[in-house]
């Protein structure tokens, strides 16, 4: 059950991507591009996703001990505004602000025919690699 | 001044809160999509075969969109291969140090009202935003 959810969350979030219009460079930096002919697309995805998360996490998460078919939560209880979320952070509004991909659409797009993700994904989990390195280094 | 909803971002963004919210709600697992692939590269006990499964279900919901939704994908990023994996490095480094991208701090963790996430989500927002205008309106 447990791996069946993990396939159906991940196909339905694929749905979702592919009808955000996020799987297309253009929408994303038509709305970083605030200076531009502004596209405000990126909020409603933002706003629908939200508007379906925060009452589902207050009503339905919050008050629960344990998920229905798992031990625990696995949820970060970090609370420190640290440095390096903030440094990671800028890298990666630098790397979305360069090409308008993230790693959601550009696993979404894997098998549409577009073998420039396959390179952005490359080099994306060359990136994460790095940073575990990195992490292992300063703790 | 004319403003159409975009009907079809808020309903892509619906699913995605959808299917982050089924997701903790069932597995306890997060959908924050760097954070379910940085799991992938340094795997630990009983933690690699969800992650692939989410991550194959979201290339098949890509698929799907396709097929049956009409949903067109870009068949390049127009960037040259350089370009390319400059934004890939950055985007896997950035997201691995920072915890999380669009998805894990901007729906699951701004869902959830954490205060890294927003301050996340504020920052790589505002350095993408300024990447965009140096690249479009000043380079």
């Amino acid at each position: 059950m447990f791996y069946i959810i993990s396939l159906l969350t991940g196909l339905i979030f694929g749905i979702g991507m592919a009808l955000s219009g996020m799987i297309d460079p253009a929408v994303v930096i038509a709305f970083l591009d605030v200076a531009g002919e502004w596209n405000p697309a990126l909020m409603f995805v933002m706003g629908g996703a939200l508007l379906v998360f925060i009452p589902g996490y207050q009503l339905l998460i919050k008050k629960r001990q344990q998920p229905f078919i798992a031990a625990k939560w696995s949820l970060n209880s970090l609370k420190a505004l640290d440095r390096p979320l903030i440094i990671g952070a800028a890298l990666f509004g630098l790397g979305w602000g360069i090409l308008g991909v993230c790693p959601g659409p550009a696993v979404t797009s894997m098998l549409a025919g577009n073998s420039d993700v396959w390179l952005f994904m490359v080099a994306m989990i060359a990136g994460l690699f790095i940073s575990q390195k990195l992490k292992q280094k300063i703790n | 001044m004319e403003f159409a909803v975009p009907w079809s971002s808020l309903l892509g963004g619906i699913l995605l809160g959808a299917s982050a919210l089924l997701l903790l709600l069932f597995n306890g697992k997060v959908a924050g999509i760097s954070g379910i692939i940085g799991g992938l590269i340094s795997p630990e006990k009983q933690d690699f075969l969800w992650r692939l499964l989410f991550l194959l279900g979201m290339m098949g919901g890509g698929w799907l969109a396709i097929q049956f939704l009409g949903i067109t994908f870009p068949s390049d990023f127009s960037a040259s291969p350089m370009v390319i994996i400059i934004a890939g490095l950055f985007v896997g480094l950035g997201s691995g140090l920072g915890n999380g991208c669009t998805s894990g701090h901007g729906i699951c963790g701004i869902g959830r009202l954490s205060v890294r996430s927003i301050a996340a989500t504020c920052t790589f927002m505002a350095v993408a935003a300024v990447t965009v205008f140096i690249r479009l309106h000043v380079m």
